[in-house]
């Protein structure tokens, strides 16, 4: 057989894919090490882990660097490396108040218990481009290491303990909405079976503790900025190393490591349905692997504005949130769009060209008509 | 310990675990004794972009065997670059022989089409799905379509189509028109051209379709009713190629590709890749049948 129809292809994706690989290295500089882009591009990484579904801080680096910083594609390989993974255990429910604190914050409280611990953050600081760290050299990052080395008392570190919650100032005045009892409590597992709606909580927070960041960020403004009527106050935030606990084979529970996370806990007010109830305030949570603190934020606001359904709020809609920020899908099915469609066109294509013809036929037979009232 | 297995790179056969193989299997099975109905999967992630093919590389990857002969086409074309790309996947995750050749392979995914040839008892024939749900384009919410399929309303499917009909003259659908399954389930034959669609009544081959990204798999076993949606008075008609010719062999009785050279100039070409080398070659080809397709001609007289 000749085989006529079938040529080309697989050579042309070979091609492509070597191509591609001589774009990330053709500037003939130095590779960057992995060690690198773990310590020097964190927040990345942490995004990678976050939305890849699985806290693996080394991998993720060698993902990004392999698509060229492409935060989305880097993610979308740390899930399939994922598929790879058989799952041996679940882990214990992490407990944050466990947390060894990095960066703790309430605007719900001036003061607040521990205190504000502003810890790492950019928020307080002028975006200008720093050009100095163009020619930044180990010497500057020596210098500035020991600096902020002789800053710190090591006696006091002994002293930084784990910390009560906001939260918990709300909840004994009585000011928080008790659960509702008939609210769906299953505990999913998103990775293990498809999302059904309406979806449990467990499933919707499990479902954007893996979301897009800027999707959910979208659809977060969307219902501060007026699509919606959630009207959040951020009751924590906190950033830190959690434990992580799994139960062995004979039941004993066994600490097996601490990952890094983000946790916010967003107040938001609730109206009341029944008479005679007070209004209450609710906790929206988010949480998410590393240092995201726009994702907390936004995943937090969406977690109360989908507790309360409402029309013509897109991020009220457990739907359309939680399938659409749902990144590596959104981008591998609005990516699709570049595969051949061929077919399916021809098939569009055979009906429009009929509905056309039937159209000017349909005109012409109206003109002789027209015609031939104005003769008669 | 760790340390160790750190940059191995073994892979399960057929890549996907072998827990998640079984989950898929028997979500296939339930599939198959509920010809049309949806079934909700774990959906793993694949190394390849989600609506690219994942759902069917679950279900190929889920029910291949070392002896399978696998086969893979895009648009009808064993060429085509993402078919090239899944079927080197496949290939190098099973080891499996592949082939180009209809008849000779047993295992088939595909995406679009549904091959010219006449698929057999042996065969099994897998449909990549971008959108499982025919009712979407009705009711946006899975949660209303999930009742609608339960209760077997299908009045706003109907609706729609009757609209469509006033509007333009003619169902307006094109690839992947809804059919009734087993006289049960609208179901999406995934965006298979109307060609196709007659194809899939009462035939011979398990039919069974994988929606990765929306985590749905559902099947036609052998030998089930297939129906388009269609009204008394107003039919579906399949794609009109009667002006038309492959322009290689003369051949008219296949779905055609039409093709645009550099002066505009318009001509057709078969579709099915193995199926116009086999026409070309003179071979001998067990093409479908049906009432649309029997009462064309298979070469221009002119």
């Amino acid at each position: 057989m000749g085989y006529v129809a079938v040529k080309g292809g697989t050579e042309a994706i070979h091609n492509a894919s070597e191509l591609a690989e001589f774009y990330r290295i053709n500037g003939n500089t130095e590779p960057i090490d992995i060690k690198q882009i773990r310590a020097q591009m964190r927040l990345a990484i942490d995004k990678i882990m976050g939305e890849g579904g699985i806290y693996a801080p080394e991998y993720a680096a060698i993902a990004l660097k392999q698509c060229e910083g492409d935060v989305f594609e880097a993610a979308f390989v740390l899930r399939a490396f994922r598929t790879t993974l058989q799952r041996n255990f679940y882990s214990e429910v992490i407990n944050t108040r466990e947390m060894f604190v990095k960066r703790k914050i309430s605007s719900s409280f001036r003061e607040i218990p521990g205190g504000q611990i502003l810890g790492p953050t950019r928020d307080y600081t002028q975006r200008t481009l720093d050009t100095a760290k163009a020619t930044e050299t180990n010497t500057d990052i020596q210098a500035f290491l020991d600096s902020i080395g002789a800053k710190i008392d090591p006696e006091k570190l002994e002293g930084v303990k784990s910390f009560g919650k906001v939260i918990d100032i709300l909840k004994n005045e009585g000011l928080l909405k008790p659960v509702d009892p008939s609210e769906d409590r299953r505990l999913a597992d998103i990775t293990r079976e498809a999302i059904k709606f309406p979806a449990p909580r467990s499933a919707r927070l499990q479902m954007m503790a893996r979301a897009e960041t800027g999707g959910l960020m979208a659809l977060g403004y969307s219902s501060q900025r007026g699509f919606g009527s959630v009207h959040p106050t951020v009751g924590e935030l906190r950033y830190g190393t959690v434990p992580v606990r799994v139960k062995d084979a004979t039941g004993r529970t066994r600490y097996i490591g601490k990952i890094e996370a983000t946790e916010c806990e967003m107040i938001t007010g609730s109206k009341s349905t029944k008479k005679k109830e007070p209004p209450y305030f609710t906790i929206g949570y988010g949480l998410c692997f590393g240092h995201n603190e726009t994702k907390v934020i936004c995943m937090s606001t969406l977690d109360s504005a989908m507790r309360r359904p409402e029309l013509g709020a897109p991020a009220n809609d457990q739907e359309f949130v939680l399938y659409h920020t749902e990144g590596v899908e959104a981008m591998g099915f609005t990516n699709h769009l570049k595969l051949p469609h061929y077919v399916t066109f021809q098939s569009a294509l055979s009906n429009t060209r009929a509905a056309v013809e039937r159209n000017k036929k349909a005109q012409l037979e109206a003109d002789a008509w027209k015609q031939l009232s104005l003769i008669s | 310990m760790i340390e160790n297995k750190k940059y191995a790179n073994k892979y399960n056969f057929a890549f996907i675990d072998e827990a998640t193989k079984k989950e898929i299997r028997r979500k296939l099975l339930k599939a198959v004794a509920l010809p049309g109905h949806q079934v909700p999967y774990s959906s793993p992630e694949m190394p390849i972009s989600r609506g690219w093919g994942t759902g069917g590389l679950h279900v190929t990857l889920s029910v291949i065997g070392r002896d399978d002969v696998f086969k893979i086409i895009d648009q009808g074309s064993d060429a085509s670059v993402n078919a090239c790309n899944l079927r080197e996947f496949v290939n190098f995750m099973t080891g499996c022989k592949t082939t180009f050749d209809t008849a000779e392979a047993t295992l088939i995914q595909t995406r679009h089409r549904i091959t010219e040839e006449e698929l057999k008892e042996n065969q099994i024939i897998v449909f990549q799905v971008p959108l499982p749900e025919p009712l979407r384009m009705v009711e946006r919410y899975e949660a209303k379509t999930l009742q609608m399929h339960a209760e077997a309303d299908y009045s706003k499917m109907w609706v729609s189509l009757y609209e469509s009909y006033v509007r333009y003259g003619a169902i307006m659908q094109g690839a992947g028109y809804p059919v009734m399954v087993n006289k049960r389930y609208i179901m999406s034959p995934s965006p298979i051209p109307r060609w196709d669609t007659p194809n899939l009544h009462q035939a011979k081959t398990l039919f069974l379709f994988g929606a990765g990204r929306e985590k749905r798999l559902y099947a036609v076993p052998p030998y089930t009713d297939v129906e388009p949606l269609e009204f008394e008075d107003v039919n579906f008609e399949i794609e009109d190629f009667s002006e038309a010719k492959c322009y290689k062999t003369n051949y008219k009785k296949a779905f055609l590709d039409e093709l645009y050279a550099d002066d505009n100039s318009r001509k057709y070409v078969i579709s099915d890749s193995n199926f116009l080398d086999k026409i070309s070659d003179k071979d001998e080809t067990h093409q479908y049948s049906n009432k649309y397709i029997d009462q064309l001609e298979a070469y221009d007289q002119k």
